[in-house]
């Protein structure tokens, strides 16, 4: 089996933009009659259903923004009545801002399809037998992939995050064909079965797609050698519905976008304008299929470029290079989502001033986390253990916050590097270097 | 009319401690006696002086942050066996020592201990019940 859905996955481009074209309009109507946040956009810019014709007419809508989606928490965005919905997924971010994703059961079939495509571009079968050791529950990844290899066939070994021992035991006692999870979860499986004497080929794996972070090229390398696999690129937003929105097909040159369920545009993220095809710029989505949660121009803040140049596995569908950063402040460590803002807050919570700066590193492919902070005079004392409580204190607010536990270090005022006056506020260090060779430029 | 110990945030780089050295004998200040406490990633910097007000004032004017706590400060013989016995009675009132370091004056055969603990009054009463004398921060300057 070469292709999932080899029709859609290689519709000739002409047939495509009519397809585009006509969901499109149908889509913009569903939106316009049952989401009031966004038809009231709409109306503020004058632009009417009837305005939209085509994918041509795309950039006359509003765009949409994860800050849009949290003022209207939970069901603001919501397109169908709440009883003809069937799940909800839910970001990785935190209390302030979550943002919860609807599915019908339609939405849920179009979302397994697009990991199910996933799998099969990747020389996957009914013959596999697939191991999910992403996250089940709230977060798409296991939903996701356990969904698209039912769909597939696959035997499917549910094993959900963690429990190191447990995956590798399942995996070489049941022969786990295909892995799927983070792929610094997978870098650290590697390390773990070498460890315990088990050679790359000595395992029965022989593919991995791994998402919802990012990675470079050199961890695909080493991943590749320590797992003995060829290991495949996926990609989606919990908005968006989850991973699968693009993927990465045998070529391993950037990911195919599942166009028929969303058109992708590359925009400039300060004016808003749409980039021609080849530049760098802001990802934005607009869901095609969607009635639970469907989006108009939702802007991903990933950077990144577009190509349409054929792909000589025969998809059509038009690829995307790996995300090269962000328009946004935010970090994506360990696969959870980290605003600068959280941290100022959770500091003035607690008591500190908010001079502070995040180190973000990748050390045996695992993100390191730290936040240097300035001590300030009302937190200081004469007593070690008084300021390890007030550092373990600080560290439980970060966790509780932000969902993952940074280690905090408290440095002398002013201590913190300045630019311009200005307080450096991120240094990441993970050299995220996107490979554009695929693009012949 | 208690001993004031001043106690300084250092990190835990190279230079740090050269630093506040350098502030504290620009402006001519004495120091009697100082321990460290530090931790893998910073260090707290306790010391008595010969003028805390002026302490504070060029350390803070330097950007650093310092804070002020009253200790006990117990003079004893400089004898083998008179720490052991100023302990042992905190020791009998049950009372937890927090830190504690020492020195030795210049101008006489004593030594001072210098004591952190969660209640002062009691501990100077225990003391002074068993013969040993309390100093204060004026004596600081004459030792």
């Amino acid at each position: 089996m070469k292709y999932f859905q080899e029709k859609a996955e290689t519709m000739p481009l002409s047939e495509l933009r009519k397809l585009q074209s006509e969901k499109l309009v149908k889509q913009v109507r569903h939106v316009y009659e049952h989401v009031a946040p966004y038809r009231r956009k709409m109306d503020e810019l004058g632009v009417k259903p009837e305005d939209i014709h085509g994918i041509e007419d795309l950039p006359k809508l509003p765009f949409l923004t994860k800050g849009d989606l949290r003022d209207e928490y939970p069901t603001g965005y919501l397109g169908v009545p709440m009883k003809d919905c069937v799940r909800i997924q839910s970001t990785s971010g935190t209390t302030g801002r979550r943002v919860v994703a609807f599915y019908t059961q339609h939405d849920i079939d179009l979302w397994e399809d697009c990991c199910a495509r996933a799998i099969v571009a990747t020389g996957g079968s009914d013959e596999d037998v697939l191991q999910v050791a992403y996250g089940y529950g709230l977060f798409t990844g296991g939903a996701g992939l356990n969904g698209g290899s039912h769909r597939v066939g696959c035997l499917t070994l549910p094993m959900s995050s963690g429990n190191t021992d447990r995956q590798i035991q399942f995996m070489m006692d049941l022969g786990a064909t295909i892995l799927c999870c983070t792929p610094s979860y997978a870098a650290y499986l590697g390390e773990s079965m070498k460890e315990r004497g088990i050679a790359p080929d000595q395992n029965p794996l022989r593919v991995g797609i791994f998402g919802a972070e990012p990675w470079t090229e050199e961890m695909r390398q080493a991943i590749e050698k320590s797992l003995g696999i060829k290991a495949y690129d996926i990609y989606g937003l919990t908005e968006t519905s989850g991973p699968g929105v693009a993927f990465e097909c045998q070529e391993q040159q950037g990911m195919h976008i599942n166009e028929d369920h969303f058109i992708a545009e590359v925009i400039d993220p300060e004016t808003g304008k749409v980039l021609p095809e080849g530049s760098k710029g802001e990802l934005v989505f607009t869901s095609l299929d969607k009635e639970a949660f469907p989006l108009l121009r939702y802007r991903t803040r990933d950077i990144c470029i577009l190509s349409r140049k054929k792909c000589a596995c025969g998809r059509t569908f038009i690829r995307m290079t790996k995300p090269m950063g962000r328009s946004d402040d935010m970090l994506i460590i360990r696969g959870v989502n980290v605003f600068p803002s959280q941290i100022e807050t959770v500091l003035l919570k607690e008591g500190y001033t908010p001079n502070y700066q995040i180190v973000v590193d990748r050390v045996n492919n695992s993100d390191t986390f730290d936040i240097l902070v300035e001590m300030d005079e009302a937190m200081f004392a004469d007593t070690v253990s008084v300021i390890t409580g007030r550092e373990k204190a600080l560290v439980a607010a970060m966790r509780a916050m932000l969902g993952i536990g940074p280690t905090v270090h408290l440095v002398a005022p002013h201590s913190i590097q300045r630019s311009e006056g200005k307080a450096v506020r991120v240094i990441d260090k993970r050299k995220l270097v996107t490979d554009t060779q695929w693009l012949g430029k | 009319m208690a001993l004031n110990q001043l106690s300084v945030f250092v990190d835990n780089t190279p230079g740090a401690l050269a630093d506040i050295a350098e502030v504290l004998a620009n402006a001519d200040i004495n120091l009697r006696a100082l321990s460290i406490a530090d931790t893998e990633r910073f260090g707290i910097l306790r010391m008595i002086v010969s003028d805390n007000r002026m302490a504070v004032s060029v350390l803070k004017g330097k950007g650093y942050i310092v804070k002020e706590t009253e200790v006990v400060g117990v003079k004893i013989g400089d004898q083998p066996g008179k720490m052991a016995e100023a302990l042992k009675v905190l020791d009998l009132a049950e009372i937890n020592l927090e830190y504690l370091y020492a020195f030795c004056a210049r101008t006489e055969r004593h030594a001072y201990l210098v004591i952190r603990v969660a209640d002062n009054q009691k501990a100077e009463e225990v003391l002074t019940a068993a013969g040993f004398h309390m100093i204060e921060d004026s004596d600081v300057a004459k030792l």
